[in-house]
Formats: structure tokens, sequence, C-alpha cells
């Protein structure tokens, strides 16, 4: 290669070094900042900032959806399989909310630990499959969870 | 002999009339494949077991958003080559993708917002992976821009170069948002190590879709960098010669 060619190559390289690094240390230096939502864990152990609205994500837990008198508002728990915390909301629920689903909260923790939400997002999953497929998988997932039990009961 | 073809497809005049030969046998293939993808998305594949019906619309989503990036690299590679080589026709290779790239990237956010709303319950969030596919716009907007104010073909596209080469930083950013961050969007389906975690009768459309835009961006970069060389060389020889014998 022409040596004023090759440095041209190396100083286009250089610049696209340069610029990866410095952004890299920035986006580190924002990694907090940059997070769309806290999980239970990090609430519950305090690390979220309180006194100003946040957004809380994870899963709801199954059985925990209890609708109140007035009909519109709802109070459910969100986990990460390891904390979990309660979250009342008053509105439209996304379609895609059930238990078991991943959702993200975003509202305030009020006095007694309960995350009141202003807003109430559905996370869907990478996966897609046709609804037989899901059943059978569900299936075959309860199936294999029975044939276990009576070896779990035994030892 | 590879080097002597590369060579010569880098002379404007074997490249014009090379690529016009060349589009017809994209642009087949290129409409054959997108509709096999929509007949497969829209009519074979069957409907999603959370979403319903209403994923189908990943069809043309996922296909812009990949071809979003790709364009994008391939603007950043031609300017590069442009840059060190200084080669007319990577010059006006990169400059064509700027708006084929801008197209790819709105129609991405678009079509994301209105995927969005039903599933998500929101049009928009400023989460990481939205956020850096809106930057990515602002970037081919950026390029367009900066291209268009310079008068001067030749320093506009080495001004423009090095802008699209600034932003490719920007590309892995929005790849790895959804792995590195908390995101409303979810993780990648297909584009991972493990198996591509979607049933095979959508995987198949999807992948068709893919490939369509692909063809598609390729017939369209060619036109318009066929139009942006005559333009360019329009008080050469060659151009005279080719406007008398129409």
């Amino acid at each position: 290669m022409h040596p004023k060619r090759k440095k041209r190559l190396y100083l286009i390289l250089l610049m696209v070094v340069g610029i990866g690094i410095g952004i890299g240390l920035a986006l580190n230096a924002f990694n907090d900042n940059l997070m769309f939502f806290y999980s239970p864990s990090e609430v519950v152990a305090g690390e979220a900032p309180s006194g100003h609205p946040i957004r809380v994500g994870g899963l709801v837990s199954n059985g925990s959806v209890k609708r109140q008198e007035n009909g519109l508002t709802v109070n459910f728990d969100v986990t990460d399989n390891a904390k979990t915390v309660t979250v009342e909301y008053t509105g439209i629920l996304p379609d895609l909310f059930r238990e078991g689903q991943g959702i993200v909260a975003r509202g305030k923790l009020d006095d007694h630990g309960v995350f009141v939400a202003d807003e109430v997002l559905a996370k869907h999953d990478e996966n897609y499959m046709p609804p037989e497929v899901a059943d059978a998988l569900k299936t075959a997932h309860q199936e294999g969870v029975e044939g276990q039990a009576p070896g779990t009961a035994a030892q | 002999m590879i080097s002597r073809w590369f060579h010569q497809l880098g002379s404007p005049r074997y490249f014009y009339r090379f690529s016009g030969r060349l589009i017809p046998w994209l642009a087949v293939p290129c409409a054959v494949l997108m509709l096999a993808g929509l007949y497969q998305g829209l009519v074979v594949a069957p409907p999603d077991y959370q979403q319903g019906e209403s994923y189908r619309i990943m069809f043309v989503h996922v296909p812009s958003a990949w071809m979003s990036l790709f364009i994008y690299m391939v603007m950043a590679g031609a300017g590069a080559i442009a840059l060190i080589w200084h080669m007319k026709l990577a010059e006006v290779i990169a400059i064509s993708s700027a708006h084929i790239g801008a197209s790819f990237t709105f129609l991405a956010l678009i079509t994301g917002s209105i995927w969005g709303k039903p599933m998500w319950g929101t049009w928009w969030v400023w989460d990481a992976r939205l956020t850096s596919e809106l930057i990515l716009l602002f970037l081919y907007l950026g390029v367009i821009a900066l291209h268009n104010a310079i008068d001067d073909k030749r320093t506009a596209a080495r001004a423009t170069a090095i802008l699209a080469i600034v932003g490719v930083v920007n590309i892995p950013i929005i790849h790895y948002s959804v792995e590195w961050w908390n995101t409303l969007h979810q993780g990648p389906t297909v584009t991972k190590f493990d198996a591509p975690s979607i049933d095979m009768r959508m995987l198949i459309p999807l992948l068709l879709m893919a490939v369509a835009f692909k063809l598609y961006y390729a017939v369209v970069v060619l036109m318009r960098a066929r139009c942006e060389l005559l333009e360019r060389e329009r008080n050469t020889l060659w151009v005279s010669e080719l406007a008398e014998s129409k």
C-alpha cells in the first residue's frame, strides 16, 4: 500500500478506536442512568433513589393480581424471583398484562413500601411460537414436574 | 484477474454499464422473495402464543431494523475507502446509501412504534434500544444535510465520510443495548449465539423478507449511484457519448 494511503488508514483506525474508547467510558459512567428500570431486589435493598419517580421491572407473581372494589385499581406483586415489590395501579392495563408476564411500572414507593404506579407497560420476551407449541411445552413441563414429584417426596 | 476487474469497476463508465445490466437480475429475485415472504408471513405463519396476530408486523420491522444497521456499515465502509483511496465510486455509493438507510431507520422506528402501542402499551419510551436507533436516524440525516451543505462534491464526500465513520460507534451500541442495559425492548431472537427462539414457520418468512430487503437496497443503491455518477461526470466524454447514442 502507498505510504500516504497507509497513513490515512491508520488515522481512520485511530479515530474509530479513540471515539470508541471515549463513548465507552461515557456510557460506563452513565451506566445507572441508562437502565430503563430497577429490579425488585434493587428496590428492596434501597439502591433505587427515593423521592422521585422510578421504574420497576419484573415478572407479575402468580396469584398476586387483586382487583379492588372500584374495579379500576389493581394490586399485584412484581418479582425477580429473589425479592418482591407490591404494586398498586389505577388505570387500564396493557393487553399482554397477565400473571407470569414481564412488566415495567413507573411510579413512587409510598411510606408502607407499596409501589404506587402511574403507568404499567408490558414487556414481551424474545420467543415466538404458535399457541399449540406453547401449550405442548406447558403440558410437557407439567408432566415433567408431576413425574418428578414422587421422587422428590421420597428423598 | 480479480484485482483488474475491481479496478475496472472503479471506473465510472464501466460501472455505469455493468450496473445497468445487473439491476434486473437483482430486482426480479427481490420482488419474488418479497411476495413469498409476505405471503408466508401474513398467511402461512401461525399466530404467536402471546401476541396473537399483531406480531406479524415484525416481518417488516425486524428486516428494516437490520437494514438500518447494515446500510450504515456499508456507508461508513465506502466512506473509509473514499477517504483512503480517493475512489470516486466509493464516494457515490456512500452518499447514495444515506437516503435509503435513513428510510429504513424511519420505517423501523415507525413500525416499532405501531407494534409498541398494543403490546407494551406505549408508542415510545426512552430506553437504550429505541434511543440509540433514533440517534442512528439523526446520524443519517446529518450525513445527508452535511453533503447538501457543501457545493464541491469531492469535499462534501470527504466531510460526510468522516461523520459516517465517527457514527460507527453507535452500531454496536444499538445491537448490544438490549443486553448491556435493562430495556423495554426484548433481547435478540435470531442474532444470538443460541439457536433462534422462534418457530421455524415464522423464521422462514422473516429470513425471506430480510434477503428481499437486502436485494431491494442493492437495486436502489445502484440506481441512485448511476444518477449521481451521471450528474458528477456530465462534462466527460463518455456521458456525452451516452447522451448522443440515445
